[in-house]
């Protein structure tokens, strides 16, 4: 069963921006490498991944590296050129049966300073349309985040909403559920897992604004919830062959410590997230469109600074033209690509009360780039950048640019 | 296919990269258009306190785990002083319990300082029933060093505290306690052991490290050893900020660049500071100071133009909120710094909100509160002709 899947789900690592067909030369590796592109959907790219069998063993094993050169300044202020690894990511699954699956992603970021475990979690498969999947999960909220594999995407910084407001890579221990049917035509799914969730430092960090991914730096939320309630996932997606995939998320639970010991501290605080994706790739053209939108309600006490958001929006649109798909430099099925990104960030949408003027801490960028993808799997990007930062009280944008070179390879 | 296809856009990239990087790169603004950056002159050492004065006052923003509250008023240096322009409303301090020169009344239920903001959890004070108050903006940072080194002798010079020249201007220091961990600046005038302060909107803090420590302590919360009673508990308690870091943010305000003015030769300007100048506002906006000898080589015995005397100036009935600190008198403030005054707009998020409080939302608005010892200029202000008023404000916006 679990074979199949893999089957049906398997490089879609190029298939969520591009093609399809991983490449390994080494004779000891058996790849996996196939793809069902009428059945695809965003929530397959967990188990979407090239991931190398070694012999007849049940454990496969993969991952993928970054790398790039950076070339930055801010408003004159020209930062010079920086070399950076910021990931290695290791993959490594077991057919444990036919129907149980384990996959653990562990990820090694700014040069092994941080170990993370993004992803350990077992599937039991009872039906297509209920799998039972339980361990570290990430939350499916929006696209990007169970869609974040560098060698997938044609820029190299990941987006802005889907990192800084969606706190990407978000995962959880948790449990939940999913499951997918499809008719040749259209394809359904839906996901709903109980995880722990965010803690108080979204609102009280050294960003000095609503930052969801402060609760990242708490390592005990894998061993224990902050407040002993648990934040709810729920998404759904529908995809048609021809027009695409749409998918609606909301993630939502208690961020506070209402209560301790046995006492009320405080009401209880949510924070609910929403998030609309869209992705497609019109196959005539060689164009393919990924896009998200988020919406983040945070219940931020009123006595609280308003410079802490009660709202936050943003999202990102990305369109990556195929140029030319053939042998180039030797590479039998190469591609040359161009792309696009237009990005935005709102941390805290609203109106002063004291003023009754908006409040700024807000940002715009737009990217455009090349990519040379020799094989699937392996991408060579290069990227220029540009993006304007207004501060809370909207005083006149920090400009900012990059020229940014590097690449991303599956392994 | 021959593989030029794949080697042009190589090579583009390659020719961006390698020639045109810091040609993609934003440009710097001009220098006169910003608040921020040392004084010429630093020397690297200098440069580098300068540096960490800047992370800590900008980039350094507080949470409960680094000490932040419970009560307080902002997380941050930079959160009230944005490019290290004047501050916004929303950040605004509110002082209380003080309404003459017996000093505060309120110290035990709050005062001097509101702090109308708390961590998760905990009750942010109120202002007792029936006290007065003042609400007070962040002023801009720059040339702080400058004023710092002016005598004592310097500031008691423009000093008329019985208007003995008959023009309607006083001008008087306000007479204050130094705190302990002050140090005397050479030369220093008392009187009835009390000194000459010269920082705050009522002149109540006697140099930077007084403004900086009491700052930390009662703007974000976050104790000292200089400072070392929290305001929620009342509590002496640990350093929650180490000396050196509270010594670097001093030298970072001390060596900031006093604004630059533009258009300096503009005709439409220069006429403007001649009426600046015809109609009084120069006897208390003093243009031109000069420092004393300074441990900062790059402070010392310069010329320098802020348009303040530094002194307190009884501003009238419009302006007195019943609230004070020193020896002032509730309707006394000190004369303002006009430097930066034209840059207002970029640090107060495209509006301006002037006086101590934030209350003028035009420099016009602004001159038209002027009261008190003010009042005969405010009036010539009102008799201008257009173009002269016009020309006024070209000239104020310049600074």
């Amino acid at each position: 069963m679990f074979q199949r899947l893999r089957i049906l789900s398997s490089i879609a690592v190029a298939a969520q921006v591009m093609a399809v067909h991983a490449q390994v030369d080494s004779v000891v590796v058996d790849t996996t490498s196939t793809d069902s592109a009428s059945q695809r959907l965003n929530m397959d790219a967990v188990y979407a991944r090239p991931l190398n069998t070694l012999g007849t063993s049940a454990v496969a094993l993969g991952g993928y590296a970054e790398a790039h050169a950076m070339f930055a300044g801010t408003d004159g202020v020209n930062e010079g050129w920086s070399f950076v690894i910021p990931r290695l990511t290791l993959f490594v699954s077991a057919d444990i049966n036919d129907r149980i699956r384990f996959l653990t992603e562990i990820e090694l970021e700014e040069g092994g300073r941080e170990i993370n475990i993004e992803y350990a979690a077992l599937d039991l498969v009872f039906h297509p349309l209920f799998t039972v999947r339980g361990g570290v999960v990430l939350n499916p909220i929006g696209a990007f985040n169970q869609n974040h594999d560098g060698p997938r995407w044609d820029f190299i910084e990941r987006p802005l909403a889907s990192t800084t407001i969606i706190p990407s890579t978000w995962s959880n221990v948790g449990f939940g559920a999913y499951g997918k049917t499809s008719n040749g035509i259209w394809t359904w799914g839906y996901e709903a897992y109980l995880t722990n969730g965010f803690d108080q430092r979204i609102i009280d960090n050294d960003q000095g604004r609503t930052w969801l991914p402060a609760t990242k730096e708490n390592s005990e939320r894998f061993t224990e919830s902050f407040n002993g309630s648990a934040m709810t996932t729920l998404k759904t997606a529908l995809r048609h062959h021809r027009f695409g995939e749409v998918g609606l998320s909301w993630m939502g639970g208690v961020y506070n410590k209402f209560q301790d010991d046995g006492l009320e501290l405080d009401r209880r605080r949510r924070v609910d997230v929403y998030a609309i994706d869209y992705n497609n790739e019109i196959g005539r053209w060689g164009t393919a469109i990924t896009g998200e939108w988020v919406v983040a309600h945070i219940d931020v006490p009123e006595v609280h600074s308003p410079q802490y958001g009660r709202l936050q929006s943003g999202g990102f649109i990305d369109v990556v033209q195929r140029l030319l798909q053939r042998r180039m430099l030797g590479w039998d099925n190469a591609r040359l690509e161009v792309a696009g990104r237009f990005e935005t960030a709102d941390y805290n949408n609203g109106v002063f009360e004291t003023t009754s003027t908006n409040i700024g801490d807000c940002v715009k960028a737009f990217t455009v780039g090349l990519a040379f993808r020799p094989v699937s799997g392996t991408v060579i990007r290069a990227n220029f950048s540009e993006s304007w930062t207004r501060d809370v009280f909207e005083n006149p944008a920090s400009r900012s640019a990059a020229i940014m070179l590097g690449l991303s390879t599956y392994f | 296919m021959s593989r030029h296809y794949i080697y042009r856009p190589l090579a583009v990239m390659a020719v961006l990269s390698a020639v045109a990087c810091s040609k993609l790169l934003p440009e710097a603004p001009p220098d006169d258009s910003l608040l921020d950056g040392p004084v010429a002159g630093l020397t690297s050492a200098e440069l580098q306190r300068f540096l960490a004065g800047d992370v800590a006052f900008n980039d350094e923003i507080f949470n409960s785990a680094s000490g932040l509250g419970p009560l307080f008023v902002a997380p941050s240096c930079g959160s009230c002083h944005a490019g290290d322009g004047k501050g916004h409303p929303v950040n605004a301090l509110t002082r209380f319990g003080q309404t003459d020169a017996n000093g505060n009344q309120y110290l035990d239920m709050g005062g001097p300082q509101l702090q109308h903001r708390a961590l998760p959890g905990y009750s942010p004070e109120t202002i007792p029933i029936g006290t007065t108050s003042s609400v007070l903006l962040a002023p801009a940072n720059t040339g702080l060093g400058f004023i710092e080194a002016v005598s004592d002798a310097d500031i008691l010079a423009m000093a008329d505290p019985n208007d003995m020249d008959g023009d309607g201007i006083s001008g008087v220091p306000n007479w204050i306690a130094v705190k302990a961990y002050s140090t005397l600046r050479p030369n220093a005038v008392e009187q009835n052991g009390k000194y000459i302060g010269r920082f705050g909107k009522k002149s109540a803090a006697y140099d930077l490290l007084q403004q900086t420590a009491g700052a930390y302590a009662q703007d974000i919360g976050v104790n000292s050893a200089f400072e070392p009673f929290d305001v929620y508990s009342g509590n002496e308690v640990d350093p929650e900020v180490p000396n050196v870091i509270v010594h670097d943010v001093v030298f970072y305000l001390q060596t900031l660049k006093a604004p630059i003015q533009r258009r300096q030769t503009d005709a439409h300007v220069v006429r403007g500071g001649e009426v600046f100048n015809q109609i009084g506002c120069v006897k208390c906006h003093v243009a031109e100071l000069t420092t004393g000898p300074s441990p900062i080589a790059a402070l010392s015995n310069k010329s320098f133009r802020p348009y303040s005397d530094l002194l307190l100036h009884d501003m009238g009935l419009g302006l007195d909120d019943g609230y004070t600190e020193g020896s002032a008198l509730t309707s006394e403030w000190r004369t303002p710094p006009l430097w930066g005054l034209g840059l207002a707009e970029d640090s107060q998020g495209g509006a301006v909100y002037l006086m101590h409080d934030g209350r003028a939302t035009s420099i016009e608005e602004a001159i038209l509160m002027h009261g008190g010892e003010a009042t005969v200029s405010r009036e010539a202000f009102v008799q201008l002709s257009m173009i002269d008023r016009d020309a006024l404000l070209a000239f104020l916006k310049s600074l």
